[in-house]
């Protein structure tokens, strides 16, 4: 990791109160949690609810798609990036340090919460809670080497990245059964499943595939990404070259 | 003492042909290359900091392919025509992560010698939003001369400057030059290249148009008369020698009276020489013949304006 990118990226992401926009989904969950424990108190069909349907399928890939091209868009689409561009830096290690920028704000802002609104809302299911924060990392990650290479090949990286975190991921992942296999978040699950046990077997949290499969697919379509947003930044042309 | 060199480079985007087979090679010294708007400079300057492929031919630095070579950022310096920077982080922070990015040995003298050859200093603390554009660019150059390198690309540096904070540039450009560095600039403002580039590239329509010493590239277009105005003791009389001699296609005489040493009098006469180097051979011999003494000879149109309009009208 370059430790300069890496700090112009965090100031990037977090400055000129990005941080209010990338904390208030965040906020939200905790709030929502809290008012649900103290009016209904804490059920394990909650949990499922709140962070299985909603903080996982829907917060996250929204977190990530934040973070993942903000860590890297805006620098492209002003052109600010030639500076960083424009040294013996290795444009793969920018995107490394870029993605690890990405990855621990997505820890901070999405897993962190999950955790804190688990433990809000369950009884007995602390194993399923700690899964859910591990699915909720582990997707973060890839879901940021993805949006992270959008904003490398596109323009229109966050119009493409919304459309698949939400289309994609939110719909089709969750309610169409084929597709389920091609989805992030599916493969994630993977592991609340495992964490949970009988307990996720009773909730209904299933995943398409095995951990073990979910696992190295996610680790293929993040190195994957990553890779190939470097490959690809080193070609790169800025807006207006032409 | 590098060199770049553009070795019958085309450049296209799509169906537009952006630069069209040129060949330059830009060495130690100051180079001004020049042109109309989408003439190709920003393209030549992005082939030669490796931010764009050629399309066909090979751009190179001291023989080493530019393009996806990102170990000639040790040895150049950019400063780049957009105004975009990291606008959340103040001066001193862009020009040490700038030093940062290098792996400098010591970034932090790096970047205070920087900010101190741009006198900028005094604004270091102060968030680059808060910058004007020409402290904006005078951070940009900081940002490139961190690194203290033998090769300097400049798009359009003094725009936004003001005349002070130009002639600054240009003075810290010259000590570059001098010290056997390479500096290569684009500017639409033709002064600026007068003064001080050692030699041009002019580009026109995505062609190389001419490249060498600007009053030389004058000289060679033979195609068009060379103009100079002159004052002599006796215009009318010279008038009459020169177009007698043949070495002049046209005289005209402006104002009257005879002409004073000191140029009281409004009286001059335009020549349209046809040869520039038998003109200047002719001249001093004619009005010798004659006792005619002569106050000025100037070349009318030998500025760069004058040669750039040509080449474009081309």
């Amino acid at each position: 990791m370059n430790p300069v990118v890496a700090q112009l990226t965090l100031r990037g992401l977090l400055g000129r109160r990005r941080v209010f926009v990338l904390a208030a989904l965040p906020v939200l969950l905790l709030l929502f949690s809290l008012v649900l424990r103290l009016t209904i108190g804490p059920s394990e069909d909650l949990l499922e609810s709140i962070i299985g349907g909603l903080a996982l399928a829907t917060m996250l890939p929204l977190l990530a798609l934040i973070a993942g091209t903000g860590a890297i868009g805006p620098e492209i689409d002003d052109g600010s990036i030639m500076y960083l561009m424009a040294k013996p830096v290795s444009r793969h290690l920018i995107i490394r340090s870029k993605l690890l920028v990405a990855t621990v704000v997505v820890l901070v802002f999405a897993s962190f919460p999950v955790f804190v609104s688990g433990l809000l809302l369950t009884q007995t299911s602390m194993a399923l809670v700690f899964g859910y924060t591990l699915s909720t990392a582990l997707a973060g990650i890839a879901y940021c080497a993805v949006f992270l290479l959008l904003s490398v090949i596109t323009r229109n990286a966050v119009i493409i990245g919304l459309i698949y975190a939400i289309v994609w991921e939110t719909i089709v992942g969750t309610f169409v059964p084929g597709a389920k296999t091609l989805s992030i978040m599916q493969w994630s699950l993977a592991f609340a499943e495992k964490a949970g046990g009988d307990q996720a077997v009773r909730l209904g949290v299933q995943s398409e595939v095995s951990p073990v499969l979910g696992g190295i697919l996610l680790l293929v379509v993040t190195v994957l990404a990553t890779w190939y947003a470097g490959v690809r930044l080193r070609t790169l042309r800025l807006a207006g070259e032409e | 003492m590098s060199v770049l060199v553009l070795d019958r480079v085309s450049r296209w985007f799509g169906n537009v042909v952006a630069v069209n087979d040129i060949s330059m090679t830009i060495g130690p010294g100051i180079t001004g290359l020049l042109g109309p708007n989408g003439a190709g400079k920003s393209t030549v300057i992005n082939m030669l900091s490796g931010f764009l492929a050629p399309s066909s031919g090979t751009a190179t630095l001291d023989g080493a392919t530019i393009w996806r070579n990102e170990d000639i950022y040790r040895s150049v310096g950019l400063v780049p025509e957009r105004e975009a920077m990291y606008d959340i982080v103040t001066g001193w922070d862009f020009a040490l992560a700038n030093a940062r990015l290098h792996g400098l040995a010591e970034p932090g003298a790096a970047a205070l010698r920087a900010l101190t050859t741009v006198d900028m200093l005094q604004a270091k603390d102060r968030a680059l939003s808060t910058y004007s554009k020409g402290m904006k660019q005078r951070v940009k150059v900081a940002s490139a001369l961190v690194h203290d390198p033998s090769v300097l690309l400049l798009d359009e540096p003094f725009n936004g400057m003001d005349p002070r904070q130009r002639l600054h540039l240009m003075d810290l450009l010259r000590t570059m030059a001098n010290d056997g560095r390479t500096v290569l600039f684009s500017s639409h403002i033709l002064e600026e290249v007068e003064r001080i580039a050692d030699g041009i590239q002019v580009m026109v329509a995505g062609r190389h148009a001419a490249s060498g010493d600007f009053r030389e590239i004058r000289r060679l277009m033979t195609e068009r008369p060379h103009q100079y105005t002159i004052r002599s003791s006796d215009d009318r009389a010279l008038a009459s020698a020169i177009i007698s001699d043949g070495s002049a296609s046209g005289v005209q005489l402006k104002g009257s009276g005879p002409a004073t040493p000191m140029g009281e009098s409004e009286a001059e006469l335009h020549v349209e020489a046809t040869d520039f180097s038998v003109f200047v051979r002719v001249l001093p011999r004619l009005a010798r013949e004659r006792g005619i003494t002569l106050y000025d000879v100037s070349p009318a149109d030998e500025s760069l304006e004058s040669v750039f309009s040509y080449l474009v009208a081309r």
